[in-house]
């Protein structure tokens, strides 16, 4: 958690409007509604989930101004918040991220091998985003999945029982698929808040 | 040893959905609580029950309801802990995807109980899917009249929200969920006061692990006594162990407490023996927090009982040949395992996850950290092994929250039994290849 810098110069400005659609805000109110009046920042952990998938998969300092106008609260408060939990990305990540399981119970069963598998394979280390912008490779601690070791989640999806042949297969698919997907950005945030 | 509580029903075809967990016996526990008992009775059942908290403290749940402060002028709330992120756990998860129902009937049980009418599910950022299950059940629940206004025609209401964390284990300690769910960073809190007075937006709160909530249900309908016949002693009812490690059968398994560690370990009805046919060297016994015990203390006590799944059998000889239930999360290691890497790679779980709070805890676990790389990449010296045992004691005792007492219990508890493999790594430096890459 203590290796997390902002590297946005607060002064600049993107050059992009950051507000979300009107479908996005009807879920985004009914987030907030969830919470007592006068404690809309209880919704700051789901919002920042959101915005993080709507605007280009990482929290530039413009998205995390734009939630604390949304929850009336300083700035400073979502900054404190982005920097504290491993899921939020300050920096640009590639469109598939592969969180890749590094802690005891993963490592007995060859979660080690796998990183270094990964990295092998996509020519990247860890931290790393390919040249193509498709993967970014990161390493966490536990998934919660340590029944199927080793395990590693991309995006929102758990790979568990993890090979090297089932490691190329996936990467395979997914290349194929960015091609051809197009972007639908809505249905994620339906599914899961 | 086998009767089952929690996944009685788990092979019932759909039984995700609520039409076949209702026509399977479910939500009649809020029929009976709503209809015939007092808020109170239902807090006196679970007492009676035995039922202790499941996230990893055994805290007894019913004494826990019985601190809430029901004159407060203010909102009670339930909260149930789903941020299940200690090493070797799965178990909230497995249950939450196969048979979520059985969450949401305990906690509108418990939320009656206690006077809640608003409640929480703060599911850790990581378990996406499990939001849209526990969504989809709160839903059918809604619609079919157990949440909501006046539920089944009561005057009592309950509304259920899911709210997702965000990767932090210390979010999983109640006072950091809680800060959490106020939208801050998970900086655990000194108590007291302790959140059953002061919790959530400062009102009465009670912080529930998922598991715990869904032996509600059937304590309410089957009362407090009856619960306690099952499992042994003290430990009563039945646990859900996450098995994972060098086994041949990994997974979620529910078994009434008093089964023998050997039984679990070595039947085909459970871990099925180490896996390629290895011998056992060691087993954390409770999720990588609780001390690490060697192949001969996990399967009988230094006094030469039988090892038994229970909290005290478990506990037995304290800190010094014994270790703890814990959440279930049961690691098993065999003869090739490496203990100082496993240490190390621990250590940095813990150094990780600090919420950099007490100062203790925030440097104590990166020194553990280094030194326990320096020692498995060959570069060890003697008076390290020393080191890292008084760093784990200057921790221990010495931070706001548990944090520290996991992060330390782990190292002291690997060189309490295996001090000979760290003195062969100082040694014998031989150098290690395959350390995981980046982090060197």
């Amino acid at each position: 958690m203590l290796d997390k810098k902002i590297n946005h110069p607060l002064h600049e400005k993107e050059n992009r409007t950051i507000c979300f659609s009107d479908a996005t805000m009807v879920k985004v109110k009914q987030i907030i509604a969830r919470y007592p009046e006068g404690r809309e920042k209880s919704a700051i952990l789901p919002l920042l989930h959101i915005a993080q998938e709507e605007f280009d998969g990482y929290l530039s300092v413009d998205v995390m101004d734009y939630i604390a106008g949304l929850l009336n609260i300083q700035p400073i408060e979502v900054y404190e918040v982005a920097t504290f939990y491993s899921q939020y990305y300050l920096d640009q990540v590639g469109k598939y991220v592969i969180e890749i399981c590094r802690t005891g119970p993963c490592a007995i069963c060859g979660g080690e091998k796998m990183q270094t598998y990964l990295e092998k394979k996509l020519a990247i280390k860890t931290g790393e985003t390919t040249p193509d912008g498709l993967f970014t490779i990161k390493a966490v601690e536990c998934l919660g999945a340590c029944g199927s070791a080793p395990v590693m989640q991309i995006n929102t999806e758990f790979y568990e029982l993890l090979t090297e042949e089932k490691i190329d297969r996936l990467l395979e698919e997914l290349t194929v698929k960015a091609k051809e997907e197009k972007p639908e950005k809505s249905k994620w945030i339906e599914k899961f808040f | 040893m086998d009767r089952k509580i929690l996944l009685k029903d788990i092979a019932v075809p759909g039984i995700r959905t609520f039409e076949v967990y209702r026509s399977n016996g479910g939500y009649q526990s809020v029929e009976k609580a709503l209809k015939r008992m007092s808020p109170d009775e239902v807090v006196e059942e679970v007492k009676k029950s035995g039922l202790r908290g499941r996230g990893g403290a055994g805290f007894p749940a019913g004494m826990k309801w019985s601190f809430i402060d029901k004159k407060s002028l203010n909102p009670i709330y339930l909260i149930c802990n789903a941020d299940e992120s200690e090493p070797g756990t799965f178990k909230d998860r497995y249950l939450m995807e196969k048979i979520p129902h059985i969450l949401i009937e305990g906690m509108i049980g418990a939320s009656y109980a206690l006077g809640a009418n608003t409640a929480y599910i703060y599911v850790r950022g990581e378990y996406k899917y499990i939001i849209g299950i526990l969504n989809e059940a709160i839903r059918e629940a809604c619609q079919n009249g157990f949440l909501g206004k006046n539920i089944l025609g009561s005057p009592y209401s309950l509304d259920i929200h899911v709210h997702s964390g965000a990767g932090a284990y210390i979010c999983g300690e109640e006072t950091a969920l809680i800060e959490s769910l106020e939208g801050k960073r998970g900086n655990p809190r000194i108590k007291p006061p302790f959140p059953a007075v002061v919790g959530l937006y400062g009102c009465p709160t009670v912080v529930n692990n998922v598991e715990t909530l869904a032996n509600v249900g059937f304590i309410i309908n089957n009362g407090g006594s009856e619960y306690a016949r099952y499992g042994t002693g003290k430990s009563t009812g039945t646990k859900l162990i996450s098995a994972c490690g060098n086994i041949n059968n990994p997974g979620v398994y529910e078994i009434e407490l008093g089964l023998s560690v050997r039984e679990f370990i070595y039947s085909e009805k459970y871990c099925g023996g180490i896996k390629n046919g290895k011998e056992l060297k060691a087993v954390i016994a409770g999720g990588s927090s609780v001390p690490i015990l060697p192949k001969d203390l996990i399967l009988q006590t230094a006094a030469g009982e039988e090892r038994l799944m229970t909290y005290e059998s478990l506990a037995e000889g304290g800190f010094v040949s014994g270790t703890s239930l814990g959440s279930g999360g049961f690691i098993v290691y065999d003869e090739d395992a490496c203990i100082v890497r496993n240490t190390w790679n621990l250590a940095r779980f813990y150094h990780h996850e600090s919420c950099g709070q007490c100062s203790p805890c925030r440097e104590g676990t990166g020194w553990m950290e280094n030194v326990l790389h320096r020692i498995e990449t060959g570069k060890g010296r003697m008076k390290d092994i020393d080191l890292l045992v008084s760093i784990a004691n200057k921790i221990e005792g010495n931070t706001i929250c548990p944090l520290g007492d996991a992060a330390a219990w782990p190292v002291a508890s690997a060189i309490r039994h295996f001090r000979h493999e760290f003195e062969e790594h100082v040694l014998n430096p031989v150098k290690r290849e395959n350390l995981a890459p980046t982090d060197l």
